[in-house]
């Protein structure tokens, strides 16, 4: 316990994404079976122990601490499990050694809501602050520490040099202590077996195009819908709907999960109807309306009939139980044509082909692109297997280009990890009305990539020069800068006075040349809405 | 006879002894005041009058450039004040000249500690006992939350970290009277002999640390040296500076500071520290309460810091006290 106890308080005060990766594929090479994978579970919240709850951590507390100094410190250090790891009292006498987290594991396992109360103190006893605190993490879930599953996994493949999609791959099929998935990597056994498990299978991704030019001949070209990928699994009477990350997402989008009768595993994106976009029966609304339907754990009927949601096929890796990743893009293609009749024309539609001359008139039906629903083009090499990940020369993406507004610079915010003694995340806004005639700024968006190392030293500095006000690590500053900021896309917003928000906003260009109002107005913004 | 203690009043800016018109550690500039111990928030300058250690009226003349009206008194000096009100002075702890005061009148025995310490510190004399029937005491981590672990074990964390990363420097925030003086004692006690350096608005306070017999080792300041030269060294720095465009010129520095507050992770995590060290100057919770129980005054009372749980202690043990809701003094020495 007290290895993992160390990585956990390492986790929590290192701000680098490297360190990070290093720190745990250190401790999963040098910590024994089942340990690591118990370790690995817990940073992937794969764990949960039905008995130990927060208000069971309270009230072992109350048992042990008057209640009037517990809430106190409570209040001050703004974390139950803290309060507790630092307020439990030392044993008296001599403590056991600490246990193993294993060992924790087994007993949190076997705890009632009963038993807790006293089983759970027996371990606190052999344990320092710090090992408390671990305990308490283990114990409750949900750890907080900056570390994504993702990086978790990142780790685990960078701790023993295995392709991290082949970990995604097994994953899925796995449990803490993920002995077979450490059986594998760290000694080179046969991988887990996944047939038949309505599992997430990790995406093959594409590379942005940016000056390469491609022959037609080679690749072809689709177009890419401004949705959510999705993947649909059905396999053995069950089925999943997996976003990007791999999050079942089925619960926000049931109409989906019971489209799917056939065993098949599907790329797709997730898009939801609109009427007033694409035009005829097949348009799909704006992202902004998918969003609405994000992320709800149980959706009303009024959701269902108003915005239905249907999945617009671009790939097929898994058909009748035979696994089809291994064939090449056209092959696949051919499959997916074919397997269209089969699938409800109510929740289901293909991902046209862009037929074009060459790679200019290619550039031309781009250009020309009008439906709001397109996010750009996708270049998929002929012959690509579908393979994890992002692999050069395969896959392309041709986004439109992004659009682009004069804003002023507003505020500015002390950045994190290597930029933190830098104003690095700044926030901009567009006039309300005619400068000239006493109209106010707006913040529209916030953005904090698109310059140099070189202009950022300049922009702290000018943020410096110009501060006008402090709010903690806020500065707002003088009205003196234009930022060409570009973005994907804007939409009514309800969260910014300005009633408008960006997609993916970033700079494009510092306009040091630029008078601040010859800027741009809400209004211009506001033409570009696309809800 | 007039009422117990009446002598004494807690006022907003600072405690009046009436019989002799003095202050102690008043936060305004009166015409006699004794002051415990160095730091700004309890040794303001422009008094008529001082009465402090030799060490704590260097550091205020260093801070204020004026020795007008410095009236030394040795640790175990009693003076003589007007009123007969006699007042003694005893080590604190908590940093260099840092000293109790125990004043006595009609009979009553009053101890002011200013703030204080009971661990071991190279670079003052340790607090002193002395029994009384008040007890004036600070509170600054009076939480139960806080328990200091022993500063070898901070410094060997400190030292661990060094070595695990030679092409870099890790840069101790510490506050710039008593704190980074410790530290750096505690480094050369460790057996560190390589040089420190240091941010430069830390070295005329370790000049007269030095100049009061502690001994610091090699000492160099930041600005005389490339970047270069600091790989694999500790660099100390004022707390402010620890996140300040003047740490660009470190190279890759690990941020670390030392604090009692780093006891608490959000804390640490909020000055963007990546090495929390918890050291103190301060009397941790078992240490306040441990001091109280051997003072064993009539009654305690408490000028600043947490004194809600300090006040609920004292009401679980059945003991008398009061918060005095004294204003300017912060935390900031901690
Ligand atoms: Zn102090
Ligand atoms: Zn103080």
């Amino acid at each position: 316990m007290e290895g993992f106890a160390a990585l956990l308080d390492a986790l929590v005060y290192t701000r680098s994404r490297n360190e990070k990766l290093r720190l745990i594929a250190e401790y999963l090479r040098t910590t024994p079976d089942p340990d690591r994978g118990w370790a690995l579970g817990a940073l992937t919240d794969g764990l949960d122990f039905k008995a130990v709850k927060s208000s069971t951590i309270r009230a072992l507390l109350k048992e042990r601490v008057d209640p009037v100094l517990w809430s106190l410190s409570r209040d001050f250090v703004g974390d139950t499990a803290e309060t507790a790891s630092l307020l439990w009292p030392e044993p008296i006498g001599d403590a056991m050694p600490p246990p193993t987290v294993s060992e924790a594991v087994e007993a949190l396992a076997g705890m009632t809501r009963v038993t807790v109360m006293s089983e759970l103190p027996a371990l606190l006893d052999r344990l320092d602050p710090a090992g408390r605190y671990a305990l308490f993490k283990l114990a409750t879930g949900g750890m907080r520490i900056g570390v994504s599953s993702r990086l978790a996994k990142l780790a685990f493949a960078q701790a023993f040099a295995v392709p991290v999609d082949e970990v995604e791959e097994y994953w899925h099929a796995l449990e803490p202590p993920y002995a077979e998935l450490f059986a594998w990597a760290a000694d080179g056994a046969a991988p887990p077996d996944t047939a038949n498990m309505p599992l997430f299978r990790p995406f093959m991704l594409a590379h942005p195009l940016e000056d390469t030019q491609v022959d037609l001949a080679d690749y072809a070209a689709e177009w890419k819908w401004d949705g959510i990928r999705v993947q649909l699994v059905h396999v053995a009477g069950e089925t999943r709907l997996y976003s990007r990350s791999g999050d079942d997402i089925g619960a926000s989008f049931p109409e989906m999960v019971s489209a799917l009768e056939i065993p098949a595993l599907l790329d797709g994106e997730l898009l939801v109807r609109g009427a007033h976009q694409g035009g005829e029966a097949g348009g799909a609304a704006s992202f902004n309306a998918l969003q609405q339907r994000l992320g709800r754990k149980t959706v009303s009927k009024t959701m269902l009939t108003e915005s239905p949601a249907f999945v617009r096929l671009y790939d097929v890796l898994m058909l009748d139980g035979e696994d089809l990743r291994d064939l090449p893009w056209t092959q696949r293609r051919a499959r997916l044509e074919a397997l269209m009749p089969r699938l409800p024309e109510s929740h289901f539609d293909l991902s046209q082909l862009v037929e074009a001359r060459d790679f200019d008139h290619l550039a031309q039906i781009r250009e020309g692109a009008r439906d709001d629903a397109i996010e750009g083009l996708m270049l998929k090499r002929r012959d690509s297997l579908y393979v994890a990940g992002r692999k050069t020369g395969l896959w392309y993406k041709w986004k439109r280009d992004p659009l682009l507004v004069d804003c002023v610079l507003m505020y500015a915010q002390r950045g994190s990890g290597k930029r933190s003694s830098f104003y690095s995340d700044y926030t901009f806004g567009c006039w309300d009305g005619d400068p000239d005639a006493g109209a106010d700024l707006l913040p529209v968006g916030k953005a904090y990539s698109g310059f140099t190392d070189a202009e950022l030293k300049k922009l702290d500095k000018l943020v410096r020069q110009t501060t006008l006000n402090r709010f903690g690590p806020v500065r707002e500053v003088e009205r003196t800068l234009v930022f060409e900021v570009a973005f994907d896309s804007v939409h009514t917003s309800k969260r910014h006075k300005s009633g408008l928000a960006m997609r993916f906003p970033r700079i494009h260009r510092i306009r040091w040349d630029k008078p601040v109002h010859e800027a741009d107005r809400i209004e211009t913004l506001r033409t570009l809405i696309r809800d | 006879m007039a009422a117990p203690f009446s002598w004494i009043r807690p006022e907003p800016h600072g405690i009046h002894i009436t019989p002799a018109d003095v202050w102690i550690d008043p936060s305004r500039a009166v015409d006699r005041a004794l002051v415990t111990h160095g730091h700004a928030d309890h040794a303001r300058g422009g008094h008529g009058q001082t009465y402090a250690t030799p060490a704590t009226l260097a550091i205020m003349e260093l801070r204020y450039n004026t020795r007008e009206g410095a009236t030394p008194v040795e640790y175990g000096e009693t003076v003589r004040l007007r009123g007969g009100v006699d007042a003694t002075y005893f080590p604190a702890g908590h940093v260099l000249g840092s000293a109790q005061i125990l004043l006595e009148h009609a009979g009553e025995r009053v101890v002011i500690t200013g703030d204080y310490k009971r661990r071991a510190d190279p670079t003052c004399p340790p607090f002193e006992v002395v029994p009384c029937d008040v007890f004036i005491t600070e509170a600054t981590f009076g939480l139960p939350v806080f328990t200091h672990p022993p500063i070898e074990d901070e410094m060997a964390r400190l030292l661990m970290r060094l070595e695990a990363h030679p092409a870099a420097c890790v840069l101790v925030g510490a506050y710039a009277l008593g704190k980074a003086q410790r530290v750096i004692a505690e480094l050369r006690a460790a057996g560190h002999t390589q040089p420190i350096y240091l941010h430069g608005a830390m070295e005329k306070m370790c000049r007269l640390y030095e100049d009061f017999g502690v001994d610091l080792g090699e000492l160099r300041l930041v600005s005389d040296y490339d970047k270069d030269a600091m790989r694999g060294h500790i660099v100390v720095c004022p707390p402010s500076a620890l996140n300040d465009r003047w740490s660009r010129r470190l190279p890759d520095p690990i941020t670390a500071m030392a604090s009692g507050w780093m006891r608490v992770r959000q804390r640490a995590r909020q000055r963007n520290v990546e090495l929390p060290l918890v050291i103190s100057d301060h009397a941790d919770w078992h240490e306040l309460t441990r001091t109280i129980e051997e003072v064993d005054p009539y009654e305690t009372w408490i000028t600043h810091g947490r004194e809600e749980a300090l006040l609920r202690w004292h009401q679980l043990h059945q003991r008398r006290a009061r918060a005095l809701a004294l204003v300017g003094y912060e935390d900031e020495d901690d």
